[in-house]
């Protein structure tokens, strides 16, 4: 049989034409589906916290609120603090807030403990320096995320976090949990992992885990952007912090300190604040 | 061509040499029929989220689509089974143990074994 150079080029493409046409049902294979989201979550523009000082320092059990969030999430207790993981702990307050301290605070502010955890800044330096993207920022709640599944432990998040809101897991973290929650993952050996707005509790629909074990509502969550929530109400009124301003984080969690020295106050000026205020 | 009679004979020698195996078994009669592996599925379940041919064929990349559309798109439910993408909850919802599911039949197949559960927990606890 002879074939000319022409007559093989047009079998050659024909042929070729031909194979990716029979190709095709199995590239088409590779779309796999399509998602809906739940209909049970919280929604909210930008979910923000206000944590009552006073409630939390005089009513509120700091352990118990600790534990629900370290439970619920197989956060590991290791004792050695160069090796610890914690989502919510708690600091002194001229640690949590060296800007707005100095040597003359009251006694009811001076080294108290405050509860602390991810600010879920609007301008989160720990997102910008993410090499893989596995920590972000949610458009639509402002919540700032973790993909463990990305994470491949650089620890640049943990030096970008002015908060030290980031821990690292230096070792397999398994061996510290007492009792692991089967329905939250545990991380491994060489992750990142922080406080992550119980993203997956306000998906069911539940708040995060802090503020339910709460008894006398120290801590307060809902929509920032809403002029009429409740977290939006408390800061029209009340005088409040954010930790280090100064840095331009904008975190979402919120310090309610004006009632901290109130009694104080009633205890030094006593009656005599009253006539003062009567005259 | 040169020498064609030993080139041949060679090639035949070759032939022989690379399916001695195979050989082995037709000659002596040996089943090397492969016990089929029975993973079970528990009674009365009779749906999957696909069909049963395209999860042994691609259920590692349906998974990876599920942990982006839940982890990075915040959505939870797969629009064709109506289930909630879920590996610990739906997966193991009706293919009971990581240890006798996943691993037996990526122990069978040959292939790596699965590192799901390095974080995620088995609700069974049998990892």
């Amino acid at each position: 049989m002879s074939m000319d150079r022409r007559k093989f080029f047009h079998l050659a493409t024909c042929g070729t034409l031909g194979l990716a046409g029979a190709s095709l049902p199995i590239v088409r294979a590779g779309v796999r589906g399509s998602w809906l989201p739940s209909g049970e979550a919280l929604a909210a523009k930008r979910w923000a916290m206000v944590v009552d000082l006073k409630k939390v320092l005089e009513k509120e059990d700091s352990a118990k609120l600790i534990k629900a969030c370290h439970s619920a999430h197989n956060v590991p207790s290791i004792d050695d603090p160069q090796e610890e993981v914690k989502w919510i702990w708690e600091e002194h307050f001229e640690e949590v807030f060296p800007e707005q301290s100095h040597e003359f605070l009251p006694e009811s502010l001076h080294e108290k403990p405050v509860l602390v955890f991810c600010n879920h800044c609007d301008n989160p330096p720990c997102v910008r320096v993410c090499p893989t993207q596995a920590t972000w920022k949610r458009e639509d709640d402002g919540v700032v995320m973790m993909d463990w599944h990305r994470c491949i432990g650089c620890r640049y998040c943990i030096a970008a976090c002015p908060y030290g809101s980031r821990s690292f897991n230096w070792r397999d973290p398994r061996p510290s949990i007492a009792e692991q929650n089967p329905s939250f993952p545990t991380r491994t050996r060489g992750v990142v992992e922080k406080c992550n707005f119980c993203e997956e509790r306000l998906r069911r629909g539940e708040l995060p885990a802090c503020v339910e074990a709460c008894e006398h509502g120290g801590l307060v969550f809902g929509d920032l952007e809403d002029p009429d929530s409740e977290v939006r109400k408390l800061l029209r009124v009340r005088h409040s912090l954010r930790r280090r301003p100064g840095l331009g984080t904008k975190p979402s969690v919120f310090y309610l300190v004006d009632d901290v020295c109130e009694d104080t106050v009633k205890e030094i000026l006593g009656e005599d604040l009253q006539e003062a205020n009567g005259r | 061509m040169y020498d064609a009679g030993k080139v041949i004979a060679g090639l035949l020698i070759a032939l022989v040499l690379f399916t001695l195996p195979v050989l082995y078994h037709v000659v002596s009669g040996e089943s090397v029929a492969i016990e089929k592996l029975e993973l079970g599925v528990p009674e009365g379940v009779t749906e999957c989220v696909r069909s049963a041919d395209f999860m042994r064929r691609e259920h590692m990349h349906l998974l990876v689509d599920w942990r982006d559309a839940v982890v990075r798109e915040g959505k939870r439910i797969d629009e064709e089974s109506g289930f909630r993408m879920s590996l610990t909850a739906t997966c193991l919802g009706c293919h009971q143990k990581s240890q006798e599911f996943c691993f037996r039949c990526h122990e069978f197949s040959g292939v790596k074994t699965p590192y799901c559960w390095e974080c995620h927990v088995d609700p069974t606890g049998s990892q």
